[in-house]
């Protein structure tokens, strides 16, 4: 992709979105913006339906724990359009004390899977999510592993037989964020 | 009856009908890969269906930031371990792409050379069971005999037939053993008579149409929405393949052609990945064309990513010590982060890697395309049968290492 077309992408967005964007930027030929919360949902929405943006995939939705800084968390969702051939990075910080994010569930189909792992793997939880509850962990399991503070050597205890007719697995509808 | 049909007549409240509800895995004998089906049943007849994966999590993405950047490769390897190459390309390309380096051309021929080998020893995974889920056995052993036949190439090329390790940052371990091209010429021409063999023995089969053909129905719409790539999208009729639409390496120097289907079900699944194997051939086939006036190195001479050779690491004090920085310390890749995509077998395979300039990646995520296919297997099998779970899952190809991670 030519600089020029890097150029408008980020370009329209920040005519569009101004201040609420806290960042946008293109390092190594990858193009990212960097959205407060409250925003969020209102750029993906854009996004996926502005004809200049059409972006119809989300390829990807992840956290990155940077235990330290504040906020401490990251959101990363990675967009893909196949009509324009374009990409975006899309970064919604996350406090630790206030750990939420809003779901893309209404959006892409994807989201509640990828955003079960996310909250699997980092406990954000996501506001508006269908059946937010973990995937690749199983329900007993404390803490989540991810983070940079749990370690990687850490044992979990043992945990009671489940008795599937009593107990079964799923416990389904947790019930979202908030 | 069509499908909307079938689902809708199950929503009417029917006392004959009592819904039962089946826990169909996580080792269930028909179903290869370790997986839980919840299922709620009328009859036969799959009402909802909850698929429950992670059985084989390892920690994949916290093991890979506890080591250096070099030791993450040998995880890689365990991810799809069909087609274990394409996993050592797509990390290798993504760390070099935050590195700000590029391996020596010769390399980077030889990565493509060896992600299309891996494509058709995954997709003949794939297409080899689809075979014997419905009975058809023999069709399993052939396209394992091909497979055992590429195997022994990647044997030769580095020396391990699963757990390759195979690329570095700045390029690969070692160069193509000799006359390399005569044998990979006589392995396709043996390969193309399986598939021959196989393509009689499937393609047409009566029994083999009736159970693929309108099973696992899946519209653009909805594929597009649960992010599928790879044949699942393109069975579907979307012209996706990240080395066309996004080329990387010098997928734009090749010529090949793009199988679509049109209708989205298994039977478009399976063909799409039967004529891709033809296409990945003929891509190999160029790639060993061109490596044959291609000389040169096969890693950089760069001592900041590259150990240097054996000779000096003993005779001098530079070498030496630049050996033991990497090997230490690890690699210094700058700060930042990099998403980067190569075509895997069953999708797009995505790395996101994050940098914090110390010798260790400070964060390590796969987008792997198996997840997404098993993300929308909930919505595909409603409707359908029990029996169609096993097709549909095969076609979907789960590999648990890359799904769970």
């Amino acid at each position: 992709m030519g600089l020029s077309a890097v150029g408008t992408l980020l370009d329209t967005l920040r005519a569009r979105f101004g201040g609420t964007l806290l960042d946008a930027h293109e390092r190594l030929g990858d193009e990212a913006v960097v959205v407060a919360r409250d925003h969020a949902l209102e750029l993906f929405g854009f996004l996926r339906d502005d004809p200049e943006m059409a972006f119809d995939f989300l390829i990807d939705l992840t956290a990155v724990d940077y235990l330290g800084k504040t906020p401490r968390f990251e959101v990363v969702a990675h967009l893909f359009s196949l009509p324009k051939r374009h990409r975006l990075r899309v970064k919604v910080p996350v406090d630790e004390n206030d750990c939420w994010a809003h779901s893309l569930s209404p959006l892409w189909k994807n989201a509640n899977w990828l955003e079960r792992e996310a909250f699997d793997m980092y406990g954000i939880r996501f506001a508006g999510h269908p059946d937010l509850r973990r995937i690749l962990m199983y329900p007993e399991f404390e803490g989540h592993p991810l983070r940079k503070d749990y370690p990687h050597n850490r044992r979990q205890p043992l945990i009671p037989e489940r008795d599937p007719i009593e107990n079964p697995w799923p416990p389904r509808r947790l019930g979202g964020a908030r | 009856m069509t499908l909307s049909a079938r689902q809708e007549q199950f929503t009417v409240a029917d006392p004959l009908h009592e819904i039962m509800e089946l826990q169909m895995g996580p080792s269930h004998p028909a179903s290869h890969g370790t997986i839980k089906f919840n299922l709620k049943l009328d009859g036969e007849t799959i009402v909802d269906c909850d698929v429950e994966i992670g059985y084989l999590h390892r920690g994949f993405e916290k093991m890979c930031e506890q080591g250096t950047w070099t030791q993450v490769f040998p995880y890689t390897d365990r991810l799809n371990y069909a087609s274990p190459l394409i996993n050592n390309v797509g990390f290798a390309l993504t760390a070099e792409k935050l590195a700000g380096i590029q391996a020596p051309e010769r390399a980077e021929w030889i990565r493509m050379l060896c992600s299309e080998i891996s494509r058709i020893t995954d997709h003949l995974t794939c297409l080899g069971m689809a075979g014997v889920e419905v009975g058809a056995f023999t069709v399993g052993l052939y396209t394992n005999e091909a497979r055992e036949y590429l195997y022994d190439i990647v044997e030769t090329i580095t020396g391990a037939r699963l757990t390759v390790s195979y690329c570095r940052l700045g390029g690969v371990t070692n160069d193509l053993p000799a006359r390399f091209g005569e044998v990979l010429a006589d392995r396709f021409r043996k390969i193309r008579a399986v598939l021959a063999d196989c393509d009689k023995l499937l393609t047409r089969n009566r029994i083999f149409v009736d159970r693929m053909s309108g099973v696992g129905l899946l519209s653009q719409d909805d594929a597009i929405s649960y992010g599928l790539t790879g044949p699942l999208l393109r069975a579907t009729g979307v012209n996706y393949d990240v080395r066309k639409q996004c080329p990387y390496l010098y997928y734009d120097q090749v010529d090949f052609e793009v199988p679509l289907g049109t209708r989205g079900d298994n039977y478009d699944r399976f063909l799409v990945r039967f004529y891709e194997i033809e296409q990945s051939m003929r891509i190999a086939e160029q790639c060993l064309a061109k490596l044959k006036e291609l000389s040169g190195p096969v890693m950089i001479a760069d001592s900041r990513f590259a150990l240097p050779p054996k000779r000096d690491v003993y005779n001098s004090i530079e070498g030496l010590m630049n050996h033991f920085k990497i090997v230490m310390e690890g690699i210094k890749v700058p700060p930042g982060e990099a998403y980067l995509a190569v075509e895997g077998a069953n999708g797009e395979l995505g790395f996101y890697l994050v940098s914090d300039g110390s010798g260790r990646p400070y964060r390590v995520r796969v987008r792997g395309p198996c997840f997404f296919g098993m993300a929308s297997l909930g919505q595909v099998l409603k409707g359908h049968m029990i029996a169609d779970i096993i097709t549909t899952f095969g076609m979907i190809n789960m590999i648990g290492g890359e799904c769970d991670r």
